[in-house]
């Protein structure tokens, strides 16, 4: 049973067909490189997932359920989580409290409801041990490496028990050795059983993960197979258009 | 298992780091340090400062900058700014002032007062969360709106004759309890609660992370825009509260009550920590920052420097402040 599958989504804004006719399962536990040039598409079917855009036509199904996103908190409730490229976390404020942004744990004293500071640190330690990461929860996003940043921002996915996670551009403006730290968070998403979709430019990184690989060209679906099946050359053709189709 | 035992280790070691070392990596920190060190070299230079008249003097002065400080501290927490504080001083003192006069009770002026502040901070906020305008604009026209209203309001005459409640308002902000002048107390009950807000609600918690990055505390679903109003109300209320105190201890009203305040309080929150790019700011910090300009102000009276050297020193301390900050920090962040 696919944990998400896209049937026959369009998207077109005005004149413009930003997508066309999208068809891609998603199965649970796998990782799947979404690949194509600036303006491909990418970007739009990823907020198609995310609830940020409505289709104009097509259907969505979560384990074969039908959903309709009418917001990114539809989407969310759903189990579908996204890490963006900027990341959207608070440098001011410490790791667990991010991980914990928006649904902070409290505790009732009297007629107060007060932050449970003990309680969020516990918890995001357990959820950075899992990752296998050592962000420590009281530590200052500010002073964190990208690497570890990324563990907070992919912490955020586990705790909401997401099963599919979208991830923009995570390897984009970070150094070899935290490309290497990342790439292993997104194998522990995938130990967890978590679909995991990986948006990306850079092909080595796409391969050393990904279980499939899909390309985008100019809206349109133009090849969807197992990676290892595939070639870096191959998907360069592809994204192209050198090669019509795979 | 080895791993998690490693990080559970490494929180209980920051977690022990020192009480005095992370005391000291704060702004905050040095300068109350910086407020205790005038205040001991001051009772040393001179016989005035600690004599019980001067204190109570100082003390409450402080107290009205301090309490608008604590607002101030939560809008430059969410990465705005409030300049129409001083206005709302002024607005509010008025309001009060003129209901009692034609006769009200007091139980009608006051809850009128924060009534007419309430809905200051609910037009800044309005402006500046759903009409999207920049904050410096919209207060700084509500800095000129709200004191013309006062000014509408009594006519631009001196109120000085408050009707039947006219010793219980005087009282309130005039008067001591326990020894301790009331502003002063208002402060320290406000300060606490503040800290408390700050620190342990969730109200508090998405302030600081609006601060820090408000396209992240959107997404993740945190009601930015009400949250902004909140924040506006909450200064606004701050203000009126000591626009019904400086009443009582003024004894009258005219409408230049509160001209250019909102300049001390924003150098008061900024020098006690609060950063203007938002993100940053303590309760403890505001009343710090109040207390030594206080402490400043008073010190060059007391020394016999003309007054004109007020701003002097007053500015050059929000320089340094910032600056020390900025140095830690460079340091740091290698």
């Amino acid at each position: 049973m696919s944990a998400l599958r896209l049937a026959n989504i369009t998207k077109s804004f005005g004149a413009i067909h930003a997508l066309t006719d999208v068809s891609l399962a998603i199965e649970p536990g796998e990782v799947v490189g979404l690949m194509g040039d600036n303006g491909a598409g990418k970007s739009t079917l990823v907020k198609v997932i995310a609830g940020n855009f409505a289709p104009t036509s097509g259907e969505l199904f979560l384990s074969e359920r039908r959903v309709e996103f009418h917001k990114p908190l539809d989407a969310q409730r759903a189990g579908i989580e996204v890490v963006y490229q900027d990341l959207a976390i608070c440098n001011n404020l410490s790791a667990a409290s991010n991980v914990f942004l928006g649904r902070e744990l409290t505790r009732q004293i009297g007629p107060f409801q007060i932050i449970d500071y003990a309680g969020m640190r516990n918890r995001a330690a357990e959820l950075f041990a899992r990752l296998k990461s050592e962000t420590r929860p009281r530590d200052l996003v500010k002073r964190m490496s990208g690497g570890q940043r990324q563990a907070v921002a992919i912490a955020r996915t586990l705790l909401s028990d997401a099963s599919i996670v979208l991830m923009d551009e995570p390897t984009a403006a970070i150094s070899v050795r935290q490309v290497a730290e990342v790439l292993n968070l997104i194998r522990h998403l995938r130990d967890h059983g978590i679909a995991v979709v990986l948006i990306s430019h850079r092909m080595p990184d796409v391969f050393e993960v990904a279980d499939k690989i899909a390309v985008l060209r100019r809206g349109r679906l133009v090849a969807s197979k197992k990676a290892a099946d595939s070639s870096a050359e191959e998907v360069t053709g592809l994204i192209t258009g050198a090669i019509e189709m795979a | 298992m080895s791993q998690t035992n490693s990080i559970t280790d490494v929180i209980d070691q920051s977690e022990h780091r020192g009480a005095l070392s992370r005391l000291a990596s704060h702004q905050t920190f040095w300068v109350f340090m910086a407020a205790l060190l005038a205040c001991l070299a001051l009772s040393m230079l001179t016989d005035t400062f600690a004599s019980e008249r001067n204190l109570f003097n100082v003390s409450r002065n402080f107290a009205f900058v301090g309490i608008i400080a604590l607002g101030m501290t939560a809008v430059i927490a969410s990465g705005g700014i409030d300049l129409s504080v001083g206005s709302t001083v002024v607005l509010s003192a008025m309001t009060v002032a003129v209901l009692m006069s034609s006769g009200m009770p007091i139980w009608v002026g006051i809850p009128a007062a924060l009534l007419v502040s309430v809905g200051v901070g609910l037009v800044n906020g309005a402006l500046i969360a759903y009409a999207g305008m920049p904050p410096f604009v919209v207060t700084l026209g509500m800095l000129s709106v709200a004191r013309s209203l006062a000014m509408v309001l009594s006519n631009n005459k001196m109120i000085y004759e408050f009707g039947p409640d006219h010793a219980v308002l005087l009282g309130l902000g005039g008067g001591s309890t326990f020894g301790l002048p009331n502003p002063l107390i208002v402060l320290a009950a406000l300060a606490v609660l503040t800290g408390f807000l700050f620190k342990w609600t969730r109200w508090g918690q998405h302030i600081f992370a609006m601060g820090g990055n408000e396209q992240a505390a959107k997404l993740t679903g945190i009601a930015v825009r009400q949250l902004k109003v909140s924040v506006y109300v909450f200064s606004a209320v701050t203000a009126g509260l000591t626009g019904i105190l400086e009443v009582g201890w003024l004894g009258g009203v005219t409408t230049n009550l509160g001209q250019a305040m909102e300049l001390s309080v924003i150098a008061a929150a900024v020098i006690g920590g609060a950063n203007l790019a938002g993100g940053v700011g303590t309760a403890f910090g505001a009343v710090v920052g109040a207390l030594l300009i206080e402490v400043i102000r008073n010190s060059l009276i007391l020394l016999g420097i003309s007054t004109f050297w007020q701003g002097a020193f007053v500015g050059s301390f929000i320089v340094i402040a910032v600056a020390f900050d900025r140095f830690r920090n460079a340091r740091s962040s290698d």
